[in-house]
């Protein structure tokens, strides 16, 4: 019987080792490409992948992420790599990349752009500013309004998000310390310029915190940017905070009547980076290298996303152009991803912290 | 007769023996079947959850990455500067660890133990990687110190000293708002949130376990006192919630619950309210999805016990004098307690730990521990403190189950 035992036991580490295996075969010439779903997912798998697959023949297996690092944390620890090319945002990107989670990436295999502008002069510095992922488009988290249930007044700079005399209703935000604190800096009159300079300090935390605090009550809180839109539209929201191609989806799909306050919006890049450890390394370079090509970038505006090469502009559609992050820069200021690997989990207590409070 | 005697007594030794081996092979037979979910458990649930918890005290990446520098700060006495040997000792593994590119890990690491080091570690070690080894000696330490002022405060290189130790509990002082100082010992830390998130939690959870004891009580008791087929009828009304999917559920108090949803419009339109409540994001919206979703956990434990209490107990104590509510509460109501204890514990335990429906619905006042103990998994990445919130969690309701063990008695426990 002792014998019966071992011979299953066996038995079962073989059957286990062969489905290994046989997954290890059928895995070995697909890519596993993770994004952010939604419209810009459907953007993405329109321009890049679906044309990817057909030039290549590659199959790509394209996934959903709501963001952060865990999952990567994980795979590259157990060293069970899952997932090949990530789309990070930027915030992210910076602690995933010290912490030796991603792969480095060299310069040298990003194609000249379709004018013949070599790579390095094609891009916006900011996209190629990480040694472990190039960037690919440009998005911002801005403010909207419903036409519908906005009144007479309506907002025009980040002032008024937070002043609920001028417009009274409730105000959803991201349920996180990012953008956030930035806005009420902001809004509280620090120059856009010295708003990081400021946060670095305990009083400009406390200022940001107590001007959090003056609208509180008004506060709606939620976890995803998807649940943006939705709340602006059923009136659980006056003011609501999203990434602005979640907002320009839903004004163009949907014919929703949003507008989109500019003033005071936080842009920030996404990028392709590559897993720590993939055995496909080099397909993974080679769908990059693809992905963030004019052509691909250039169908990036349908979402309201900026395309990181100049290049890809041209290309694009042009009635996007107004709705793009970077049509209005003046008016922002770029996501500090430097501060955000310092203070953010420091931030993030605190914010949790005023929150129960 | 000897020789029948001798068989007889050979027989037992050899029937002993079978006997013996009867069993064994049944015991093996038993093991071999629950063989597959055995492993199924070690590998997919114990194992993970013991190296989760072992991460919350063993933590070597520091004393990996800079093991030197780690020893010599044992040797200084946690006030002031460390000495320049030890400044000189971590300056050349700071540029060993720049050469390498593992400079980031450091400063992931120690910003976790100071907030702000990321980027100062970052670029000292791009500075000091720009020496050429034999300058190291004598630039290394000025070139440190000039880099970042951080360098010069002792709070720091108490942090890197308390960083470096790879069994450590300060976790668990974090978990509990606590932190070490080199003089005061422990205090209380500057941000107070775990511990009232701890109170919190529970304070939700016995609520919503009173209401779906109060709730799913008379349900049960109703359900009972039906005759088979019918309860059995009306026992897929309790069951089908509990088939749907929890995110389904959830949705759909969000869809009842908002500001513009079915329970305001229908208050407004017929003039109950002049203004919408706001019910969503509050921890009223957590208690009663939650009260929902859980209370086939309270029904059907506390059905089956009903329905094996014979009723001719409590007829025979109205028949002998004994007032309905008396009897109710002196003969009917203990019989039930083994099936409301455990209705209570599951959804008290499963409770504590939700996650989906408070982030969803919780907005900011219900918000639990559980989604605090996500945001360092998934955001801050503070695998390590997580661990260790879920630890204390656990211990907590293992230090209740106690608790409730000596009191009541986890042998009255009945599911059926």
């Amino acid at each position: 019987m002792a014998r019966s035992l071992t011979t299953s036991v066996s038995a079962f580490a073989l059957t286990a080792a062969l489905a290994m295996a046989s997954f290890g075969a059928a895995a070995q010439d697909s890519l596993t490409v993770v994004s952010w779903g939604g419209a810009y997912g459907a953007a993405q798998k329109k321009h890049v992948v679906d044309p990817f697959q057909k030039d290549t023949g590659v199959k790509v297996l394209f996934e959903d992420y709501t963001g952060g690092v865990a999952e990567i944390k994980a795979q590259v620890e157990s060293g069970n790599i899952q997932w090949d090319v990530v789309d990070f945002e930027v915030i992210d990107l910076e602690r995933a990349c010290s912490e030796g989670l991603l792969e480095e990436l060299p310069r040298d295999f990003l194609p000249a752009g379709v004018d013949g502008t070599p790579a390095e002069q094609d891009f916006i510095p900011e996209a190629l500013a990480s040694e472990c992922a190039i960037g690919n488009i440009v998005w911002s988290v801005v403010f909207a309004y419903n036409e519908r249930t906005i009144g007479s007044v309506k907002p025009e700079t980040i002032k008024d998000f937070f002043d609920t005399a001028k417009i009274p209703g409730k105000r959803a935000m991201r349920k996180r310390p990012q953008v956030n604190l930035e806005w009420a800096l902001m809004a509280d009159g620090v120059p856009p310029a010295e708003v990081y300079e400021v946060l670095a300090t305990p009083e400009g935390q406390q200022r940001a915190f107590d001007k959090l605090a003056s609208i509180k009550k008004d506060l709606v809180w939620f976890d995803s940017w998807s649940q943006a839109p939705q709340l602006l539209n059923d009136g659980g929201a006056v003011l609501v905070q999203s990434a602005n191609g979640r907002f320009y989806d839903s004004i163009r799909q949907e014919k929703k009547p949003f507008v989109i306050v500019w003033d005071g919006h936080v842009y920030d890049l996404d990028a392709w980076a590559i897993v720590k450890g993939t055995p496909k390394k080099d397909l993974a370079m080679q769908f990059i290298a693809y992905a963030t090509g004019s052509k691909p970038l250039a169908g990036m505006p349908d979402v309201a996303y900026g395309p990181t090469r100049k290049s890809s502009m041209p290309l694009a559609d042009q009635t996007a152009a107004p709705h793009l992050p970077t049509a209005h820069l003046d008016k922002g200021i770029k996501a500090g991803s430097e501060f955000w690997a310092d203070h953010g989990e420091a931030l993030g207590e605190k914010f949790n912290e005023w929150l129960l409070n | 007769m000897p020789a029948r005697g001798a068989l007889l007594h050979s027989l037992t030794a050899q029937e002993a023996g079978q006997a013996a081996r009867a069993r064994r092979r049944k015991r093996l037979t038993a093991l071999l079947f629950v063989l597959p979910l055995l492993l199924f458990i070690l590998l997919a649930f114990v194992a993970p959850i013991a190296s989760m918890l072992w991460r919350s005290v063993h933590h070597p990446t520091v004393s990996e990455l800079i093991p030197r520098t780690i020893a010599e700060l044992q040797r200084w006495d946690e006030h002031g500067l460390p000495d320049e040997a030890s400044l000189a000792v971590f300056a050349e593994e700071l540029h060993a660890l720049a050469r390498k590119r593992q400079s980031g890990r450091l400063a992931e690491e120690l910003n976790r133990a100071f907030s702000g080091m990321s980027s100062v570690v970052k670029s000292s070690a791009r500075q000091l990687g720009r020496l050429q080894p034999e300058q190291l000696a004598t630039d290394g330490v000025p070139t440190l110190l000039k880099a970042h002022r951080n360098w010069s405060r002792s709070e720091v290189w108490y942090a890197i000293k308390r960083a470096g130790m790879t069994y450590t509990y300060d976790y668990y002082l974090t978990a509990l708002d606590l932190e070490r100082h080199p003089d005061e010992g422990i205090r209380p830390r500057d941000t107070q949130i775990y511990l009232k998130l701890y109170s919190k939690t529970l304070t939700l959870a016995l609520i919503i376990t009173l209401l779906c004891a109060l709730l799913g009580y008379p349900l049960s008791y109703y359900l009972a006192s039906l005759p088979e087929n019918r309860a059995n009828l009306l026992l897929v009304l309790v069951l089908l919630p509990f088939w749907t999917s929890l995110l389904v559920r959830t949705t759909a108090w969000i869809a009842l619950l908002q500001t513009n949803g079915v329970i305001n419009s229908t208050l407004l339109a017929s003039g109950l309210l002049d203004e919408p409540l706001e019910m969503l994001y509050t921890s009223f919206a957590t208690v009663v999805a939650m009260t929902h979703i859980l209370l086939p956990f309270m029904v059907l434990p506390l059905y089956s016990v009903m329905r094996g209490i014979d009723p001719s107990y409590l007829r025979a104590a109205l028949s002998l004098g004994d007032r309905p509510l008396p009897a109710f509460a002196r003969i009917y109501f203990p019989m039930t307690l083994p099936g409301l204890s455990a209705g209570a514990l599951l959804v008290f335990i499963i409770s504590v730990g939700y996650y989906i429906t408070p982030a969803l619905v919780g907005g900011t006042d219900g918000q639990m521990i559980s989604n605090l103990i996500a945001f360092h998994m998934q955001s801050s990445n503070n695998w390590e403190l997580a661990a260790a919130l879920g630890s204390l969690l656990l211990a907590l309701i293992l230090l209740l189950y106690w608790v409730y063990d000596r009191f009541v008695g986890a042998s009255n426990i009945k599911l059926g």
